[in-house]
């Protein structure tokens, strides 16, 4: 009981965190949810919005393809070579997202050696789609990677052995035993890029400012034309981020 | 009798595991168990059989056929892991069609398997179930059915009773007993228990450190251990150190210091002797027979084990450990302080080279 009443002051210094969270949540949503129906009529906020929205699916699922089986890779092969690529994966959440932007863009870019290969595929990044999808990428492929080779570790080895004993090739033991058990994980970390993906500003803008994104477009009006200016397209961005986050405790509360 | 699985010069190291020059034969329908203290390379052997790892030297030939190189899935063997490994996300039902699904075979048939299965292990009653509900002893029964229905040449069993309520396992015990004969398969069954070992075993080998150190028919393993390390594991009880001199044909005298012991065959210099508690007679008086070895001592302790107790003699500073019934030991009035004469013949005494 003492300990308890000690600790008192714990809850109290907590609650100051709480509060500095929530109020700017509600008051934002508050003031803009009224108008979060203007945003209909607002063309460019409707287009931007569907870029955002369109270039995040699109860099989700470019990023599950080619993550889900480097994260199994990961998760099975524990090789020192293979905890230091991971690491090094882990780089761009570190970085400040300009020079994250800075970074595609030097490497990509369409006079650069691997930039010119791409623009002959039609892959040109500069102010185009496929830059706002390769900065996405970037910066949230860490997160899939990660929440995806979380999922696998926590599928028990032998469940894939028993499988392999039962007939199963190792192709189908994945499908039917490995990945079907780190499916909550799957999505998870696809929503959790796809968030990260739509809320990113700095890469987006320094690898293509145009076409403009809706996070992109927020800072141009309150650079522009002052915070009210920018307050319903907020709200609305706002609006789908919560729908995400309430999805995404769904998702990972069923059954966890 | 033919050989089933044949292991020959195999060597695998994985993690902190190794298992080294391991030679084995298992015959067609044999109940088989390789016996052994955590740590010994026990279920990474059993995972080298099933094909899950593939040995760093050495073959592995089952039914006549050299299956080194063959992936887990073409060897058609049965492999129940310690924690069951039940597939979380399917039904009882779903876990025991699964290796039949993999075989593409038609629902008539899975169907009609899967029941002829069940009824068998008794478990109909548990095929719509969550497997997250099911007890130890169910859960055991299902991953045994789901190895089985595959009709698998082989049956390898992890540590089966270690995960299961002490007082279900005699019955769990008997149970796999029957398994070999219900399904007509040959058992390799792993456990650090001995006393499993003995209950089930037809042959036993005994694993230390990632060698086979014994083969033998269980009577064999307890009564003749060729090691110290199987005398100590199998607990024998009574392991002496000490030099033996030929006396006579056929017999020898093992000098222990305090006292002589005498031993069949021809043996000269240090050797170690070893007899099972339960070979041991005790009196309060001086027997009248001269084919016994007698050692006169005094009781330090005892343990009561339920329907036996063991008694710890000293007998001129060596304890000896001797096994007498409840009955006995009341009758007889044994209590520390006491004097007795412990009897051990000669022929059941064994000398570990």
């Amino acid at each position: 009981m003492t300990m308890r009443a000690n600790l008192v002051i714990f809850p109290i210094i907590g609650s100051i965190i709480v509060l500095f969270l929530l109020i700017p949540i509600v008051i934002c949503l508050g003031l803009g949810a009224p108008h979060v129906t203007e945003v209909f009529h607002d063309r460019e906020a409707v287009k931007a919005l569907y870029l955002s929205l369109h270039a995040g699916l699109t860099s989700s699922l470019l990023i599950t393809l080619s993550g889900v089986p480097l994260a199994y890779s990961f998760s099975r092969r524990k090789t020192t070579v293979t905890k230091v690529v991971e690491s090094l994966l882990e780089i761009p959440l570190a970085l400040p997202h300009s020079v994250a932007g800075i970074m595609v863009l030097v490497a990509y870019n369409s006079r650069a050696p691997i930039g010119s290969l791409l623009a002959r595929l039609g892959l040109v990044i500069e102010d185009s789609y496929w830059g706002i999808v390769f900065a996405m990428a970037f910066v949230s492929a860490p997160i899939f990677i990660t929440t995806m080779r979380a999922g696998f570790d926590s599928v028990d080895v032998e469940l894939e052995n028993v499988a392999r004993t039962l007939g199963a090739s190792g192709l189908e033991t994945f499908f039917t035993v490995s990945l079907p058990l780190a499916l909550r994980h799957l999505v998870a970390g696809f929503v959790l890029s796809f968030a990260r993906g739509i809320s990113e500003v700095g890469a987006v803008m320094i690898v293509a400012y145009y076409p403009k994104v809706a996070a992109v477009l927020v800072i141009e009006r309150f650079l522009g034309y002052g915070l009210s200016a920018a307050m319903s397209l907020s709200a609305a961005l706002a609006l789908i981020s919560l729908v995400i986050f309430v999805a995404l405790r769904l998702v990972t509360k069923r059954g966890g | 009798m033919k050989v089933k699985l044949e292991l020959a010069d195999v060597y695998k190291s994985f993690g902190d595991f190794t298992i080294r020059n391991v030679n084995l034969q298992v015959l067609e329908g044999e109940y088989f168990v390789v016996l052994g203290p955590s740590g010994a390379g026990k279920t990474l052997l059993l995972q080298v059989i099933a094909g899950i790892y593939r040995p760093d030297r050495g073959r592995i030939i089952i039914d006549s056929a050299d299956v080194t190189n063959t992936p887990p899935e073409k060897r058609n063997v049965g492999y129940v892991p310690q924690n069951y490994a039940l597939f979380p996300h399917l039904n009882v039902r779903e876990n025991i069609e699964y290796g039949l699904k993999v075989r593409r075979l038609d629902s008539g048939e899975i169907e009609k398997r899967v029941r002829e299965v069940a009824d068998k292990l008794g478990i109909r009653h548990l095929l719509g179930r969550d497997v997250k509900t099911l007890s130890g002893g169910e859960a055991q029964r299902v991953a045994l059915a789901r190895a089985l229905v595959i009709q698998p040449r082989l049956l390898l069993l992890d540590e089966p009773l270690a995960a299961v309520d002490p007082v279900l396992r005699w019955e769990l015990r008997d149970f796999l007993k029957s398994i070999r004969e219900k399904f007509n398969t040959t058992v390799i069954h792993v456990t650090h228990d001995f006393s499993e070992a003995l209950a089930l075993a037809d042959r036993i080998a005994v694993m230390n450190k990632g060698e086979i150190v014994q083969v033998g028919p269980p009577h064999e393993i307890f009564y003749e251990p060729k090691s110290e390390f199987v005398a100590w594991f199998t607990r024998a009880g009574n392991v002496f150190k000490g030099y033996a001199e030929p006396k006579g044909p056929g017999v020898s005298v093992v000098s222990l210091g305090p006292f002589d012991i005498v031993v069949k065959g021809n043996y000269k210099g240090p050797v170690t002797v070893m007899f099972r508690p339960e070979y041991a007679v005790v009196a309060r008086e001086k027997l009248e027979s001269s084919a016994r070895n007698e050692i006169e001592g005094v009781i330090k302790d005892y343990v009561d084990e339920g329907a036996l107790v063991l008694l710890k003699v000293s007998c001129g500073g060596v304890t000896v450990k001797a096994y007498v019934t409840k009955v006995s030991f009341q009758e007889l009035g044994l209590k520390p302080g006491e004097k007795v004469y412990l009897y051990v013949k000669a022929s059941q005494v064994h000398v570990i080279r």
